[in-house]
This record gives C-alpha cells, sequence and structure tokens, in this order.
C-alpha cells in the first residue's frame, strides 16, 4: 500500500518537473509580456509583475509592429494554400480509390515518391522560376509550392478506399456523375480525414520560416514568423515586454484552437505518424 | 460493369487525376529535372554565360570546409536530439498512461510545444537564456555553473539548440507512444502475469516493450527526420555561429542558394540531401510495412 502511494508520487513528480520545464517558455513569455520595460531590466527580480503593463506591451506589439498584417497574411496564405489542396486532392484521391483509369499507376507511385520529397528540395528551381516570371513578393509566389500535397492525396485515397461500393453503385444507377459523387458523396463522408488534413496543413504553413524568407522581401508580406522576426530585430533596444507580446499573439490561435478542439488537433497533427 | 460504365469512370478518372499530374509536373518533377541539370553547371542567379562543369560541385562538397562542417553539425544534433526525444517520449507516455484523473492536463503540457510556431517560441528562449536578463541563466548561477552563455559559446550552442528541438519533439512521440501503449491488449498483461512476470519492469520488458517495437522504429525514424531538417531555431538564434559551431545543413543550403546565388552549387547540394532524405524515407516505408503486420 505504502509502495504503491510512493510510486504514484514519484510518478507525479517526475510528470511535474517535466510540465514545469514544457510550459516554462509559455508562463515565462505570458509574465514578461505584462511587464513593464523598468521591471524587465530591474536589478531585482519579480516573478509576479509590481505593475501591470499588458495594455501598452500588447497594443505596442500589434500597432507599431507589423503583426497584425502578418497575422493576415498567415491567415490568407493558409486558406488558400489549404482550399486549392482541398479542390485537387479530393478527386484525385477518389479516383485512385475508386476508378480505374490511365496513368493511374503511375501517378500513385508518384504520390508514394514525392511523401519523400520536403520544400527544401524542389524549392530552388521554384524560386528561378518564380523569379524569371517576376511573380517573387506575391501571395501566389507564398503559397505555389504547396498547391500539390501528395500527402493529403495518399491520406484520402486511405480514407476512399474504406468507402463502401455498394452505395456508389446505387448512387450511379440513380444517375449520379462521377463528378457529384465526389461532392455530394464521398466528400462530407471524408470530414473527419478533412478536419484532420486542414488542422495539418495549417499548422505547417502558419509556422513555416524557410519558403517565406526566400521568397518575401517586403514586410507587406510578412507570415507570422517573419513577422517576428523582423519585431525582434526593430526592437533590438531590448522592448523584450512587447517582443513576448508579440510572440503569445502569434502563437496564440493556434494554441487556443489546440486547446478548444484537443482531440481533432492532435489526429491532425500526429496524422504523419498514423498513416 | 457495362463497358460504357467503365469507358465513363475511366473518363472521369482522368478528369480528376489531370489537375493533380499537373501540380506533379511543375511543382515535383520538372523542378527535380532542372535541380539535376543546374547541379552540372556553373549557374549563379541572373549570369548570363552558363558553362557545363559536369561533376565539380558534387566533388567540391567532399572537400569544402563549410559543407563538411554543416554534415558533422547535423549529425551531432540529430545524436544529440534522438536518445531524448525516443526515450523521453516513451518514459512520459508511460507515465502518463498510468494516470487517470491528471492524464488530461499532463497531455496537454507536454503537447503544447507542438503546437506553438517555433519561430516565435525560439524567441523566448532566446530572451531565457539571456546571459543577464534570463531565468535559465540566473538558475545555472545560482546552481554554481557561473556566467554561461549557452548560445554564444561554440562548445554549448548546437547543445542549446538540440535541447530546444528535443523541447518540441518530445510531446509528439509521447502522443505516438500513447497511440502504441493504448493499442496493446490488456490480455496479454495476465497472460504474462500468469507466466510469473510480478513485476512492472517484468511486465515492461516482456510485454510493454516488444509490443511497442514497431511504434519505436517508427519514432526513430521520424524524429531523425526532423532533426535532420533542423533550422528554424537556427535562423533566430544562432546564424550558424558561434565560429560556425551551429551550421547545419538546410542553413547552408539557405545561404548557398539564397543569400550568395551559387545556384548550380546550392542544386548539388540539394541532390545529396534528397539521397539522405529517400533513403531515411524507404526506411519509414520499411517500418511502417512491419507496423501493419504488428497491428
Amino acid at each position: 500500500m505504502i509502495e504503491r502511494w510512493f510510486t504514484r508520487a514519484l510518478a507525479h513528480a517526475v510528470l511535474m518537473l517535466g510540465a514545469a520545464v514544457m510550459l516554462a517558455p509559455f508562463i515565462w513569455m505570458i509574465l514578461t509580456s505584462i511587464r513593464p520595460a523598468d521591471e524587465v531590466f530591474g536589478a531585482v527580480f519579480k516573478l509576479i509583475p509590481g505593475r501591470f503593463a499588458a495594455a501598452e506591451n500588447y497594443s505596442r506589439a500589434f500597432f507599431e509592429g507589423n503583426l497584425l498584417r502578418a497575422m493576415v497574411n498567415g491567415a490568407i496564405v493558409c486558406l488558400g494554400i489549404l482550399a486549392v489542396q482541398l479542390l485537387t486532392a479530393i478527386p484525385a484521391a477518389y479516383a485512385l480509390a475508386k476508378l480505374r483509369f490511365r496513368g493511374q499507376g503511375l501517378l500513385f507511385g508518384l504520390v508514394l515518391f514525392g511523401l519523400c520529397v520536403p520544400i527544401q528540395v524542389p524549392a530552388l528551381p521554384i524560386y528561378l522560376g518564380l523569379a524569371q516570371a517576376g511573380l517573387l513578393n506575391s501571395y501566389f509566389a507564398l503559397m505555389v509550392p504547396f498547391f500539390l500535397t501528395v500527402f493529403g492525396m495518399f491520406l484520402f485515397r486511405q480514407f476512399f478506399r474504406t468507402y463502401p461500393d455498394e452505395v456508389l453503385d446505387a448512387a450511379r444507377l440513380d444517375g449520379m456523375s462521377e463528378f457529384e459523387i465526389v461532392w455530394r458523396l464521398a466528400t462530407p463522408a471524408a470530414l473527419p480525414a478533412i478536419a484532420a488534413f486542414s488542422v495539418f496543413s495549417v499548422v505547417a504553413h502558419w509556422n513555416d520560416l524557410y519558403w517565406p524568407l526566400i521568397v518575401v522581401t517586403s514586410s507587406e508580406l510578412a507570415t507570422p514568423p517573419l513577422g517576428i522576426l523582423a519585431f525582434r530585430d526593430t526592437e533590438s533596444g531590448g522592448n523584450y515586454g512587447a517582443l513576448m507580446a508579440g510572440a503569445a499573439l502569434v502563437t496564440a490561435p493556434l494554441v487556443v484552437a489546440f486547446l478548444l478542439a484537443r482531440r481533432a488537433f492532435v489526429r491532425g497533427i500526429t496524422m504523419t505518424g498514423v498513416r | 460493369m457495362s463497358s460504357a460504365r467503365a469507358r465513363a469512370q475511366a473518363r472521369a478518372g482522368s478528369a480528376f487525376a489531370l489537375p493533380a499530374f499537373a501540380l506533379i509536373i511543375a511543382l515535383l518533377l520538372a523542378p527535380l529535372a532542372a535541380l539535376l541539370a543546374l547541379s552540372v553547371t556553373d549557374y549563379r542567379l541572373g549570369a548570363v554565360v552558363v558553362r557545363w562543369i559536369g561533376l565539380d560541385h558534387y566533388a567540391a562538397l567532399f572537400s569544402e570546409e563549410v559543407f563538411q562542417r554543416s554534415l558533422r553539425n547535423t549529425f551531432l544534433y540529430v545524436a544529440f536530439v534522438l536518445p531524448g526525444a525516443v526515450f523521453g517520449g516513451l518514459g512520459v507516455a508511460l507515465l502518463i498512461h498510468a494516470r487517470t484523473r491528471s492524464r488530461t492536463f499532463y497531455e496537454i503540457a507536454y503537447f503544447l510545444p507542438v503546437t506553438a510556431t517555433l519561430v516565435a517560441m525560439a524567441t523566448v528562449w532566446q530572451f531565457m537564456l539571456h546571459p543577464s536578463l534570463g531565468p535559465v541563466s540566473r538558475l545555472l548561477a545560482w546552481l554554481g555553473f557561473g556566467q554561461v552563455d549557452l548560445l554564444n559559446d561554440p562548445s554549448l550552442a548546437l547543445g542549446t539548440l538540440a535541447l530546444i528541438g528535443l523541447w518540441q519533439v518530445i510531446g509528439f512521440n509521447m502522443v505516438l507512444f500513447l497511440a502504441g501503449l493504448s493499442a496493446i491488449p490488456r490480455d496479454l498483461y495476465e497472460a504474462a502475469a500468469l507466466d510469473g512476470a510480478r513485476s512492472a519492469v517484468d511486465r515492461f520488458m516482456r510485454v510493454t516493450w516488444p509490443m511497442l517495437g514497431p511504434t519505436t522504429m517508427f519514432v526513430m525514424v521520424t524524429s531523425t527526420i526532423t532533426a535532420f531538417k533542423v533550422f528554424d531555431t537556427v535562423v533566430v538564434l544562432t546564424r550558424g555561429g558561434p565560429l560556425g559551431s551551429t551550421e547545419t545543413l538546410l542553413y547552408v543550403l539557405y545561404l548557398e542558394g539564397f543569400q550568395y546565388f551559387r545556384t548550380g552549387y546550392a542544386a548539388a547540394m540539394t541532390v545529396v540531401l534528397l539521397a539522405f532524405l529517400v533513403l531515411l524515407s524507404i526506411l519509414q516505408a520499411k517500418v511502417i510495412d512491419r507496423k501493419v503486420h504488428y497491428a
């Protein structure tokens, strides 16, 4: 009995210690974002701020930096990418899973090959192409490499394969075209997979640094990570309160979404793990 | 199925696959072909004359110090992150799996770093590690380590980035291990108990560890790929310094291709990178195959 209690207490102690390390940056970020500058640099260290400076720090991050713009850009880019991904990947995946057509094996082979090619590989030629066409520094440049999602095609194909053929045949007998079947039958049935994929896609592109860093130089088009980097460099004098407020603002949408829809969120992010 | 229906399906299939084919050609195959072609030329962005130089770039890769160092640093980084990512993730999952009421809290706490924007959190880490203002430095000083500047010490910077990488990836692996744990049938433990597996260690060695084998392999490969692609924290925190001690493959590739515009050279580097990643992915596919057999 006592031994049982002891192991449980030990497990909690270890987990709490780990959780403290995991959460420390978040807590520090929030605490600093409501701390006035003189206390950040103060000789005496206080965990809880003596005076709350949340309003000035957050409004500075929101309006003086470029973060508001960057977050709007992030939303535009993420939604644009997701829309094209779903529009192209769903029909292709349905065709791969349920139809017979020429080039089917080839397409699936290319999808499997594409799964092991990250953005850093085609980045250089795509960049050159965009530069040639004078399209750098545009929303299009930010989005275009991700219009292709072999992962989405693979995932939706796996999902559609489990869809019963009898239902499809019945729909065909009723006179539904394949086009109607995809969008009115298969897509609603695939909503859980679509939700998980959407989480995966939005998280990846909201947080992406590599590609935006390459194609965007104008601050008008900065995505959230670029916005934070630029804000840090302009605040190099060391207004840590505002910088931490900015970090909190950029991190907040995904963290809040995670807390609100935990199961769907975890499923989306770890999809790479269970595919 | 009537042949008219089969023809209609074939037409629909081709039509549905057409955009996908177009995207694959434009964004995957054509860039790959261009990459191979560029890698055997001396092309630099904006150059008018392009010369064929054969495999010179590839040969240069194996003698150039910066690339060699970035290769070393990247492998070192992977070696730092991997054990903690696998065994840390497994350990946390084992401890959390046994909890009931507190499970949700721990899951959220450990998964939070996975969801957060790494660039933003890296600026937080930079502040946390600030030599005079940061709480970590104060803690280290209080513990008697003296004044340490983790990100500006050539012998410590890469390890510090690895710890931040570990901080981000451990929750992801925990979730994978938790899924693996809940897939283990209960009666296996009962059978093991009948066979005389009394202690928790016995049960772990006889049931949990073998049953988690495929998950563990999978976690190892994905963690390796993730660590291999370290980039964000390098850009935000060290820019390859101090003294090149945190120059990693992707960071050097980014510099060569998009800052110095040595396009042909960067293309050759990308081909080598792709070779590594394809190798890892084949390994990953093998692992997934194995996983299917167990499931």
